[in-house]
C-alpha cells in the first residue's frame, strides 16, 4: 500500500488557501460542534425507529438530563467525565507524537487492579495518603503496561495498534487472574470493595454537589489535563515529542533520539489511562472488577474523546465532560421507557459519531468561510456574486 | 494580431496579500510564452485563474477573442487550456493509460473500455516522441516520465494552449533539453504554450516573448531575443543582479573533514550505493560533489551527516572519528546540514517559523531553564534570523512553516543552519527550486563562509552551482569518484564527461 505523504508541499485550492486565514482554533471547535450535531441527529433518528412516540423527549432528555435534578446530576456528570478526560489525554498524547495508542482499556484495567490491591491490602497506610499511594500505583502499573509496545515499536519496529490491542486482552486477563489470588469477592464474582479510607476523598464536593458520586477524581483529571497541555507546548519534552508526531524524518535529522520519544509517550500515556483506571476503580460510587472477560469500556471511549477534543488537552478537558453530560442524560432516559441497552446505543452512536470531527474539519472550514463570505458580500452588496462562490467551494471540496 | 488568451487587468487577492495586481497577459498563437517572476510574484496564481482554480476579484479573460468565465478545471478543457502543474497530479498505482483518460473514460456496457484510448495515447506519444508507455505503473516510472504523462494528459483532451507551471524544477539537464524540443514542437503545430518559470536560461533557449511579474504587478512583455540576461533578471528582481559573484581567492587551510574509503549499501537489494569514496574538505575551501542524479551523491551525504548506516570506511572530522556518531553529536560538533528534501527532512511544516528555527538547538541552555521552552529567546532568536536572513511571510515568526513560500522556506533553513556556530557546512541542493534573488543570496551565504574559514561541501545537480562556487570539484558517477579536480583547471564540457561515465580523471582511471 502507498503511504500518504504528509510532507507534500500544499497546492492550496481556493477554500484551502482562504483557510489559512480562518483561525485554527475556530475550525477545530467549529467542527467539533458540527460532529456533536450530526451525532445528536443520529441518536434522533434511531430513537425515532426505536420508539417514535417519545423520541422527543428522550432527545430532550438527553441534552438536559446534566440537570435534570440539579446539582446532584451535575455531580455525576463530572464523575463520569473523570475517567473519560483522562483516557482521552491518554489517546491524545500518544496521538500528538505519531502514536496510536488504543491501548486503553488494557492500561486501565491494570492501573485499576493496582489501585484496587493498594486500596484493600496496604491498609497500614495512614488514610490521608492511602489514596494517593494507590493512584500513584494505578498510574505507574499503567505506564508499565504501556512500556511493552512503546519498547517493541521503538526498537523492534511492531506496529504500536496491533501490540496495544494484543496488551488490551493480555491485560485483561492477568489481572482476572491476579484477582483471583488476591482481592476476590467468590460471592458476587468480583473485586472485594475498596475501603472507604482508600476511595477518593470528595474535598467537599459532595457539599456542592449532593447526593452525586462526585469526587476529587474531577480536580484531579483538571490538573492533569493542564499539566498535559503545559508538558506538550512548553517543555523541550513535548517540543521533541510534536516534532517526532508531524515529521519523523526531520526529527531524525535534528539528531532527536526517536526511539526514547516513543518510549517516553507511550509511557506518559499509559500512566494517564492508569489514572483513568484508578479514577474509575476508587470512585466514591464504589465499582468492582467483574470476573468476566470483558474490556473496560472507557479505553475505548478515550479514542473517542481525544477525536473530539482533536488531541488538544484543553479540547480533551471539554469532550471529556461533554460525553460525561450525555452519558448522564443517557440514565435519565429511562423515564422514558427506553431499554437500557438502546439508551447504549443511543449514546455510543452520539459519541462514536461526535469523535469523527476531523472529517467535518474541511466542511466546518468551509461555513466559515460561507459565513464570512456572505457577510462581507452583504456589507459590500455585491449580490451577483455570492452565488456562484459559494458552488465553486462545494465542488472543491467534494 | 490575434491573441488566443488574452487577460486584462486580472486581480486576485487573498487575506492579508494581493497575488495579482491588475495584470495583464496576452499569448499569442504558436507562440512559447514566458511567464517571468521570483517565487511568491503571482505567476502560478495568474494561471490558476487562467484554468479556473481560482476566481479573479478583477477584470477579464478572453480566449479566441471571446469574454469568458472560467469557472472550474473543466470549463478549462472546454476552452482547450491544459495545464502542467508543479507537482504532479497522478494516481501512483495506476497505469499511465488509466491516469490520462481519468474522467472521461470510454465505457462499452458500463464497463471501461481502454483499447481505443491505449491507441490514442501511443500514436500522441510516438507524434511527439514522449516514449511514455501506456501500460506501465506511473510509480515504476521516473519523474520525466510522469511529467511526459501529464503532458499527455493534456495532449488527450486536444489542449492548444499548454500551460508548463515549473516544469523543469523536476528534471535532469538531458531531460529539460528533451523537454524544450518537445514544446518547440508543439509550438510548430500552431499550439500555444506559457512557460512558468524563473530560469532565465530557460527563456533564452525557448522561448519568444517574455512576461515579467514582480511582487503581484505587471512589470513588462519583451521580446525574449532583444533582451539580456541581466535586463529580465533586473526586471524581476528590481534590482541588479550578479550573475557570476565574484569569488576572492582564498587560504586554504587544515583539513576539516576526512572522508576514507567510504561503502554505503543498500539495505533493500544489497547493491553498493557508495564505493570506497575518499576526499577531503579543507578550512576556507569549496568542495562541489557533481554528478547525474542517483549516482550515489545523496547517499555519500546522507552517510556523512548520520542520516544512514555506513557499511565501512572511515569519516573523519577535525582529529575525530565521528562514523557512527550520531546525528547530534555531529550538529554539536559544528557539522550544519542543508538538507536535499527541505520538505521531508529540512523543516516541520506544521510548526510555526520560529518552532522550526531552533530545530537542533531547542534543548541548549539558552532556550530552556529546566525542560521549559524559554519562549522570550525563542523570539529573539527568530526575530533576529527573519531580520538578518530576510525570511519573509505572512505572520512573521509565528507563520505556520506549510504556508510559506518555497524560497523563503529555503531561507529559514539557511539561517538556521549558517547562524549556528559551525566550521563543516554541507549544503545538498541549495538552489534547487529557487528563483535568480534567492540563488544568488545563497550562493553569497555560502561564500560567506568560506571567508570566514570555514569548510563547505556542496552537493548539486546545476553545473551553475558548481561553477560558481567550488574551489574543487569531486565527480561521481556509479557511487564511486571518477575525478578530483581543481575548478579553474576544468570546463562544463569536460565535467559532463566525467558525469556521464566516459572518461576518468588522472588517478581514478578504472582498474
Amino acid at each position: 500500500m502507498r503511504k500518504i505523504d504528509k510532507d507534500k508541499p500544499l497546492k492550496l485550492t481556493t477554500s484551502e488557501l482562504l483557510a489559512l486565514d480562518v483561525s485554527k482554533a475556530k475550525v477545530s471547535i467549529l467542527s467539533s460542534l458540527l460532529s456533536i450535531f450530526m451525532g445528536l441527529v443520529l441518536g434522533m433518528i434511531i430513537m425515532l425507529i426505536v420508539k417514535p412516540e417519545s423520541s422527543f423527549g428522550g432527545l430532550a432528555t438527553i441534552l438536559t438530563g446534566g440537570f435534570q435534578d440539579g446539582a446532584q446530576s451535575f455531580g455525576n456528570v463530572l464523575h463520569y467525565s473523570t475517567p473519560l478526560i483522562l483516557a482521552g489525554l491518554s489517546v491524545g498524547f500518544a496521538f500528538k507524537a505519531g502514536l496510536f495508542n488504543i491501548g486503553g482499556a488494557g492500561q486501565i484495567v491494570v492501573g485499576g487492579f493496582v489501585a484496587i490491591y493498594i486500596g484493600v491490602k496496604w491498609t497500614w497506610l495512614p488514610s490521608e495518603i492511602h489514596w494517593i499511594v494507590a493512584m500513584l500505583g494505578a498510574g505507574l502499573a499503567g505506564a508499565l503496561w504501556a512500556s511493552v509496545p512503546g519498547l517493541l515499536k521503538a526498537y523492534r519496529n511492531v506496529h504500536e495498534v496491533v501490540a496495544t490491542i494484543m496488551m488490551n486482552y493480555i491485560g485483561m486477563y492477568l489481572v482476572l487472574i491476579l484477582i483471583k489470588g488476591s482481592v476476590y469477592n467468590s460471592d458476587k464474582n468480583e473485586t472485594v470493595s475498596v475501603p472507604r479510607a482508600a476511595r477518593l476523598p470528595r474535598w467537599g464536593l459532595d457539599k456542592i454537589f449532593e447526593g452525586s458520586y462526585v469526587s476529587a477524581g474531577i480536580i484531579i483529571a483538571i490538573i492533569v489535563s493542564i499539566i498535559i497541555y503545559i508538558i506538550i507546548f512548553k517543555t523541550t519534552l513535548g517540543y521533541q515529542l510534536r516534532m517526532v508526531g508531524h515529521n519523523r524524518h526531520a526529527a531524525k535529522y535534528a539528531g532527536v533520539n526517536e526511539k526514547r520519544n516513543i518510549v517516553y509517550s507511550m509511557l506518559i500515556a499509559g500512566a494517564l489511562a492508569g489514572l483513568a483506571g484508578g479514577t474509575i476503580y476508587l470512585s466514591p460510587a464504589g465499582r468492582h472488577i467483574e470476573i468476566v472477560s470483558q474490556l473496560v469500556s472507557e479505553g475505548f471511549d478515550g479514542i473517542a474523546v481525544a477525536l473530539l477534543g482533536m488531541s488538544h488537552p484543553l479540547g480533551v478537558l471539554f469532550a471529556g465532560f461533554f460525553f460525561g453530560y450525555i452519558k448522564t442524560g443517557g440514565f435519565y432516559m429511562q423515564s422514558w421507557g427506553f431499554d437500557e441497552e438502546i439508551i447504549n446505543i443511543i449514546i455510543a452512536s452520539i459519541i462514536y459519531f461526535s469523535a469523527l470531527a476531523l472529517i467535518f474539519r474541511t466542511k466546518a472550514t468551509q461555513i466559515i468561510l460561507l459565513f464570512g463570505k456572505w457577510f462581507r458580500n452583504i456589507f459590500k452588496k455585491e449580490k451577483p456574486k455570492d452565488k456562484e462562490n459559494r458552488g465553486d467551494l462545494d465542488e472543491e471540496d467534494n | 494580431m490575434d491573441y488566443v488568451i488574452e487577460m486584462v487587468d486580472i486581480t486576485k487577492k487573498f487575506p492579508g496579500v494581493i497575488a495579482n495586481d491588475k495584470v495583464n497577459f496576452k499569448l499569442k498563437k504558436g507562440e512559447i510564452h514566458a511567464l517571468l517572476g521570483e517565487n511568491g510574484a503571482g505567476k502560478s496564481t495568474l494561471m490558476s485563474v487562467l484554468f479556473g482554480l481560482y476566481q479573479p476579484d478583477g477584470g477579464k479573460i478572453k480566449v479566441y477573442g471571446e469574454e469568458v468565465k472560467i469557472n472550474n478545471p473543466n470549463d478549462a478543457n472546454e476552452l482547450n487550456i491544459g495545464m502542467v502543474h508543479q507537482h504532479f497530479k497522478l494516481v501512483h498505482n495506476f497505469t499511465v493509460a488509466e491516469n490520462i483518460v481519468l474522467g472521461m473514460e470510454d465505457t462499452k456496457n458500463g464497463f471501461i473500455s481502454m483499447k481505443d484510448s491505449i491507441k490514442k495515447i501511443n500514436d500522441l506519444s510516438k507524434k511527439y516522441g514522449l516514449k511514455v508507455e501506456a501500460n506501465s505503473i506511473i510509480e515504476d516510472i521516473s519523474v520525466g516520465m510522469q511529467q511526459r504523462v501529464e503532458i499527455l494528459k493534456m495532449l488527450y483532451r486536444d489542449a492548444d494552449i499548454l500551460i508548463f507551471d515549473e516544469p523543469t524544477a523536476v528534471l535532469t539537464p538531458q531531460e529539460i533539453e528533451e523537454l524544450m524540443d518537445i514544446m518547440r514542437q508543439f509550438a510548430k503545430e500552431g499550439k500555444s504554450i506559457v512557460l512558468i518559470t524563473h530560469k532565465l536560461r530557460e527563456i533564452k533557449a525557448v522561448a519568444e516573448r517574455c512576461t515579467v511579474l514582480r511582487k503581484g504587478k505587471y512589470i513588462d512583455t519583451v521580446e525574449v531575443k532583444d533582451t539580456s540576461m541581466e535586463e529580465m533578471a533586473e526586471m524581476m528582481v528590481g534590482r541588479k543582479v550578479l550573475f557570476d559573484i565574484e569569488k576572492q581567492e582564498n587560504e586554504i587551510n587544515d583539513t576539516i573533514l576526512t572522508v576514507e574509503k567510504l561503502n554505503v549499501r543498500d539495505l533493500i537489494n544489497n547493491k553498493l550505493l557508495v564505493k570506497d569514496v575518499s576526499f577531503e574538505v579543507k578550512e576556507g575551501e569549496i568542495l562541489a560533489v557533481a554528478g547525474i542524479e542517483g549516482n550515489g551523491q545523496t547517499q555519500l551525504v546522507e552517510a556523512i551527516t548520520g542520516l544512514r548506516k555506513i557499511d565501512s570506511g572511515k569519516v573523519w572530522f577535525k582529529d575525530k572519528d565521528i562514523t557512527h556518531a550520531p546525528v547530534r553529536e555531529k550538529t554539536l560538533q559544528g557539522i550544519a546540514h542543508i538538507p536535499e528534501d527541505r520538505h521531508k527532512y529540512g523543516l516541520v511544516l506544521d510548526f510555526t517559523l520560529e518552532e522550526n528555527l531552533i530545530l537542533q538547538d531547542y534543548f541548549k541552555p539558552q532556550f530552556q531553564n529546566y525542560g521549559f521552552l524559554n519562549f522570550p529567546e525563542i523570539h529573539k532568536h527568530a526575530e533576529e534570523l527573519i531580520e538578518n536572513y530576510d525570511i519573509r511571510s505572512g505572520k512573521g515568526r509565528l507563520t505556520l512553516t506549510r504556508s510559506i513560500s518555497g524560497g523563503n522556506q529555503q531561507k529559514a533553513i539557511i539561517a538556521r543552519e549558517l547562524s549556528r556556530d559551525n566550521s563543516l557546512v554541507i549544503a545538498v541542493q541549495p538552489t534547487r527550486g529557487l528563483d535568480v534573488g534567492a540563488i544568488e543570496y545563497i550562493r553569497k551565504s555560502l561564500l560567506q563562509k568560506r571567508k570566514e574559514n570555514k569548510a563547505v561541501l556542496l552537493l548539486s545537480l546545476e553545473l551553475d552551482d558548481v561553477m560558481n562556487l567550488a574551489d574543487r570539484i569531486v565527480v561521481m558517477y556509479e557511487g564511486e569518484i571518477v575525478a578530483n579536480v581543481m575548478a579553474e583547471d576544468t570546463n562544463e564540457n569536460k565535467l559532463g564527461l566525467y558525469m556521464a561515465g566516459s572518461k576518468r580523471g588522472d588517478g581514478y582511471e578504472k582498474n
